[in-house]
């Protein structure tokens, strides 16, 4: 009796302990989250003026100037990427979910997924092999290849879980009509999901704006005025690692900024992404 | 001879380009015979693009295959056991950036799995509602930050702090340790392993959730009806889980591992085998981030594909199997 007792009680105390060690694991999560956006906001914060998004980098040695070339450079990049990366993902993916039941479907599902765990400094690689190599430099079309590439498999993937979330009813629907199956793929599927595919390719665009490594030597940088798409290109990201590796710490100073600004340029994305799939929900 | 059908016939009487031609009419019948020609196109279309990023993933193994072609001739597989990277004598042997990768990636997980598990254990069984969304979008918000933000991070608050204070504290506590000795620089391989940590963690924890819920209710309410305290029917989803959470940290193993620029900003870059954790190391990523653009030789260039070569395949092999074990976990759980 009094043994089964003394169980009963370590069997609970055991119970509460390890809960509330996954409470801690939790806790422990959340310290460097809010330690990263401290520093970001507290130390980007202070250079943040109006001359960052109009002035272009001053010379070495002299203090002040903006980043207006990168953060329109950047902008530049995902512009491109999305060129390639939004036709190509959501094409495919259509083809997925309206005629890849069978053995290539499956296989191009299983690459994508393979695509979307290689390392983007690989994709980089690949990039520099295809394009920078036969046109002998180095060229903004070339990174947004590279960030092109590395939307696909988000895109593709939505895109098909997405269309597969729309009823059958409505498609049998359309077909009934008389309608052909790819106006009903085009007009009533597609326009039923495109919400959820909105948010896919916002999810794509945030993800290549906060790359950096694919562009190290395909963009590769440019500290002038540039819109150019066959001259390299200035971007926020490979702003902030060159700036970060530099012994100045004005430059330093604006590699911080230059993260707040990113951040708060992916967190727009995001938010727009957040605002499309809440007013998805209501309506339903 | 005013037809134009016989007139191709007569003109190619061999038997390839007949056989083609039939094909051909085939095809087009099937085309004017099809319900719609619409939806000829339309499918043929999609199905291009489907093509399209099949052809991609091969055309990226050729490309860095010719494009490291003259490396892989000379140093064929001693480039992956030879542990002299030296481009100034142009000798490539990538050893001790292979273990500098396996090292710090292996490092990472052993600290990160065990917190995303109990992460994904809270957010699953214990937390209410109410406390589980915002947690999660928490979470998420990690896996948002760009990797050169936590490099810059890393450089300016994470390396100042191992230096002054985790170093000297270990150095002095556990100094015995062959891992713990030499100088505290702060830039080093204890820094890469601490920010890949934190950089895998929303991954795992949240591919971890979300099979932690995959597990069926009623498998909670029986251990809970048999009496069992929380912890217990957690244990047995856990069983369930098993391989679906291996899955999960293989896929934050290819994370780490293909991890580029928070660790370039980190690690100390320099190619050597050391077992302290103080001291400097290099992983491929970081080598092809960090010398690709001074690469001035051929030989070198040469190197550093064949060294993004090898990344991308151990990254399809690690994410293949993550693959497999999360597909298995779904099946053993479907077919129940």
């Amino acid at each position: 009796m009094n043994s089964s007792k003394f169980f009963h009680v370590k069997r609970k105390i055991i119970s509460a302990v390890m809960m509330s060690l996954s409470l801690v694991a939790t806790l422990i999560a959340v310290i460097p989250l809010v330690l990263i956006f401290y520093y970001t906001i507290s130390k980007g914060i202070t250079y943040l003026n109006i001359d960052f998004f109009v002035a272009m980098p001053k010379p070495v040695g002299e203090s002040g100037g903006g980043m207006a070339n990168a953060i329109v450079g950047t902008l530049m990049l995902i512009g491109i990427g999305g060129a390639i990366g939004i036709p190509v993902g959501v094409m495919s993916g259509t083809y997925l979910s309206e005629f890849g039941n069978n053995k290539f479907g499956a296989t191009v599902r299983f690459l994508t997924d393979v695509l979307s765990g290689i390392p983007s400094i690989v994709v980089g690689v690949v990039a520099y092999t295809l394009v920078v190599v036969p046109m002998k430099h180095f060229s903004a079309f070339a990174g947004g290849i590279a960030l092109g590439i590395l939307m696909i498999p988000t895109i593709t993937r939505t895109t098909e879980e997405m269309i597969k979330l729309v009823p059958h009813s409505i498609r049998e629907a359309g077909l009934a009509l008389g309608i052909p199956k790819w106006k009903t793929t085009i007009l009533i599927v597609l326009k039923t999901a495109w919400k959820g595919i909105a948010t896919g390719i916002l999810l794509g665009l945030s993800r290549a704006a906060g790359e950096t490594a694919p562009l190290l030597f395909t963009a590769l940088g440019n500290r002038f005025w540039s819109t150019n798409v066959m001259q390299p290109m200035a971007s926020l990201t490979v702003y902030i690692y060159d700036y970060a590796k530099s012994p100045f710490e004005d430059w330093n100073n604006q590699a911080w900024t230059a993260a707040l600004v990113l951040i708060i340029m992916i967190s727009m994305l995001s938010l727009l992404f957040r605002i499309i799939t809440r007013s998805k929900f209501k309506t339903k | 001879m005013d037809n134009p059908e016989t007139q191709v016939n007569i003109e190619n009487p061999n038997n390839k380009s007949n056989s083609l031609w039939i094909s051909l009419k085939g095809q087009l019948k099937k085309f004017l015979s099809s319900h719609n020609i619409g939806d000829f196109i339309f499918e043929r279309l999609t199905l291009l693009f489907a093509v399209l990023v099949f052809l991609l993933v091969i055309l990226m193994g050729y490309e860095m295959y010719v494009g490291s072609k003259i490396s892989i001739d000379k140093f064929g597989w001693s480039f992956l056991t030879n542990s002299v990277w030296d481009p100034v004598q142009e000798i490539y042997g990538a050893l001790p950036i292979i273990y500098g990768t396996i090292v710090s990636s292996f490092l990472a997980l052993v600290i990160s799995v065990p917190l995303s598990i109990g992460i994904a254990i809270f957010l699953s069984e214990v937390s209410p509602d109410w406390l589980e969304k915002p947690l999660s979008f928490l979470v998420e918000l990690l896996a948002g930050i760009p990797s050169v933000v936590y490099g810059l991070w890393g450089i300016f608050v994470l390396v100042p702090w191992i230096r002054t204070d985790v170093e000297p504290f270990l150095s002095e506590h556990l100094g015995f340790l062959p891992f713990f000795r030499g100088a505290p620089y702060g830039f080093g391989m204890l820094a890469a392993v601490l920010i890949l940590a934190i950089m895998i963690l929303p991954i795992v924890s949240s591919i971890s959730r979300d099979i932690l819920r995959s597990v069926p209710q009623s498998q909670r309410e029986a251990a809970l009806a048999l009496g069992a305290t929380r912890w217990q029917s957690t244990k047995i989803v856990l069983k369930d889980a098993k391989s679906g959470i291996l899955g999960a940290t293989m896929l934050g193993l290819g994370r780490a591992v293909g991890e580029t620029m928070a660790v370039t900003m980190v690690i100390g870059n320099r190619a050597v085998i050391s077992p302290s954790l103080f001291d400097p190391s290099y992983t491929m990523a970081s080598v092809i981030a960090n010398e690709f653009t001074e690469a001035t030789s051929e030989m070198y260039l040469s190197a550093l594909i064949q060294l993004a070569l090898v990344l991308f395949v151990l990254t399809i092999i690690i994410n293949a199997m993550a693959k497999l074990l999360v597909w298995s976990m779904e099946r053993k759980l479907g077919t129940r």
